[in-house]
């Protein structure tokens, strides 16, 4: 784990966002968690790409996917970063999915030229977890994805 | 973020400033394919100034690769970095795009 100064130890930043179903939206929101996680000086790389390009998917699919961008819809977003870990939630209005079944290896060659399907491949291969859970509030809709990255 | 276009002999050349995502890959999308309508043959995107590309850049990339070389053109990338290079390796695009490290590499390349 790199150096940090004292100061930030025990520091820990939460993040409550909430957007509209627009994908118009996702680079700022990527901004706000990126800047807590500069400043407890997380490896450059993954500032650069795990954690853009990780929350950039899992927006977007909560947006039109999830959501399809009805007006009515939101996402919610918190963030909790701290010197050992970054978590994302990620909740969404829509329909349920399973996770596994939709991931698909973007890298086999029947999906090298595809166009489309490499989202959830890639939160894979960037975050060191990634895990779905129904919405809270005991309805039939609503997915939260959760992202974990390690500070190292 | 924005996209700019220029001609360099008979290569369209586009710089991607900023991100490459689902918010405006259709724009990058349109501007190529409204170029190959015009004719054009040899393309090369230079990723210099980009930030961070999604899924859907990515995929928009393979889309305009596949409709260029439908048209017997060519598509070439240039300038990427260490962590567009790790992306692109990732998802094995890698083995799909002919990359160079600079654009005049990339120019000389055709």
């Amino acid at each position: 784990m790199a150096a940090f100064p004292t100061s930030s130890v025990g520091l820990r930043v939460s993040l409550h966002v909430e957007i509209p179903s627009d994908v118009a939206y996702i680079e700022r929101v990527v901004d706000l968690v990126r800047h807590p996680c500069a400043e407890l000086q997380f490896n450059p790389h993954h500032l650069a790409l795990n954690v853009p390009v990780a929350l950039s998917e899992a927006l977007s699919n909560a947006i039109l996917r999830g959501n399809q961008e009805s007006a009515t819809k939101t996402v919610r977003i918190t963030a909790d970063v701290d010197v050992t870990r970054l978590v994302v939630e990620i909740a969404d209005q829509g329909a349920r999915f399973d996770l596994d079944s939709k991931t698909r290896d973007a890298t086999s060659v029947e999906n090298l030229e595809r166009e489309d399907g490499r989202g959830l491949f890639l939160m894979r291969k960037l975050m060191d977890n990634v895990q779905r859970f129904d919405a809270p509030g005991g309805g039939v809709e609503g997915n939260v994805i959760r992202l974990t990255l390690s500070r190292r | 973020m924005s996209f700019s276009i220029k001609k360099q002999g008979e290569i369209v050349v586009v710089d991607v400033e900023g991100q490459l995502i689902v918010g405006n890959r259709q724009e990058l999308k349109q501007k190529v394919l409204d170029e190959l309508e015009r004719g054009e043959k040899k393309f090369l995107i230079d990723f210099a100034q980009t930030g961070y590309i999604d899924s859907s850049g990515l995929g928009v990339l393979v889309s305009l690769s596949k409709k260029i070389r439908e048209q017997g053109g060519e598509l070439r990338l240039a300038n990427l970095n260490d962590d567009l290079r790790t992306l692109f390796e990732l998802t094995k695009l890698d083995t799909l795009f002919q990359i160079s490290d600079t654009r005049d590499r990339a120019l000389s390349s055709f």
